[in-house]
């Protein structure tokens, strides 16, 4: 986790130092690495028999447990965030 | 919907792939995978430093957005709990330690696996992959319908890394610093919810 904070940091201070520049290619490439991590995240699941052999059984109870909490989770992000958007009509939860 | 139909087919692709063995095993793509993730944080990071109207947005978010994680925890176990009962012969705590995986799929599994054997494990892995993919696919209706806060917290604990540039994308810029300290409380609550859930009994 530490070395995932510090690559992010390092990449915030060499945004700052580029600050003068459009870098208009990062975009891109943040699209084709989540195309590759996407992919990978398929080999792996691919790679295991235990996913691949449960997927028939136990992918429907895994998909009722994931949908129901996330719809759990989004109920109550969406309570908050008509709270705060109620308050105050700054964008981005932004005080004005 | 053109972007989430490529991401799914690069995904589909991984797992064709996978099950096929055309590519080396596990451990070195764990490797690679890592890397990439790396990179992506890297670009990220750089997306965030080159924008210096971010450093004002860090310091005007409104204190209300830090009870994310916490709407995040407790809408997640409260439904939890209620599909248990759709699902009779798994325990309250059987579904509410794979609950609090909060889409953390490796560490959530190895840890069910662990404490309630393989196969409760596999359905770990599953909803917790489920859940970010999900998350990385879904990430644009979510915020049409319910708020850009809606993929952060079905993001769980990935809105620190993986789903961090979606969100990015499609609840925009402001959001990043929400995302990252979201992503930072969920991540570390799981491992201790995921444990106290599977030693209840």
């Amino acid at each position: 986790m530490l070395k995932v904070v510090a690559i992010m940091l390092s990449g915030m201070a060499v945004g700052y130092l580029l600050r003068k520049r459009r870098l208009r290619i990062v975009p891109h490439a943040v699209t084709v690495l989540i195309w590759a991590l996407l992919f990978f995240l398929g080999v792996e699941a691919g790679q295991n028999p235990q996913v691949v052999g449960g997927i028939r059984d136990l992918g429907l109870e895994a998909l009722w447990l994931s949908l129901t909490g996330i719809a759990g989770t989004v109920l109550f992000s969406w309570t908050l965030w008509r709270w705060i958007s109620n308050g105050k009509r700054g964008k981005g939860g932004l005080k004005s | 919907m053109k972007g989430s139909l490529i991401i799914i087919s690069f995904f589909v692709l991984g797992i064709v792939c996978g099950v096929m063995h055309w590519l080396p095993d596990l451990n070195a793509l764990g490797n690679v995978s890592f890397w990439t993730l790396c990179g992506l944080l890297f670009c990220v990071g750089i997306t965030v430093g080159n924008n210096t109207t971010m450093l004002k947005t860090f310091r005007n978010l409104d204190p209300r957005l830090m009870l994310l994680p916490l709407m995040t925890i407790v809408g997640t176990l409260s439904a939890t709990a209620i599909a248990s009962i759709g699902l009779p012969h798994r325990s309250l705590t059987d579904c509410l330690a794979i609950g609090s995986g909060f889409g953390y799929y490796s560490l959530s599994s190895i840890f069910i696996t662990q404490y309630r054997g393989p196969e409760l494990g596999t359905v770990a892995l599953l909803a917790n992959i489920i859940r970010e993919v999900f998350t990385l696919l879904g990430a644009p209706l979510l915020v049409k319908y319910f708020g850009p806060l809606a993929p952060i917290s079905s993001g769980g604990a990935t809105t620190m890394d993986t789903t961090l540039p979606i969100i990015t994308r499609c609840s925009g810029q402001d959001f990043v610093i929400v995302s990252l300290f979201h992503g930072f409380l969920v991540d570390f609550s799981v491992p201790f919810l995921v444990t106290f859930f599977c030693t209840l009994d």
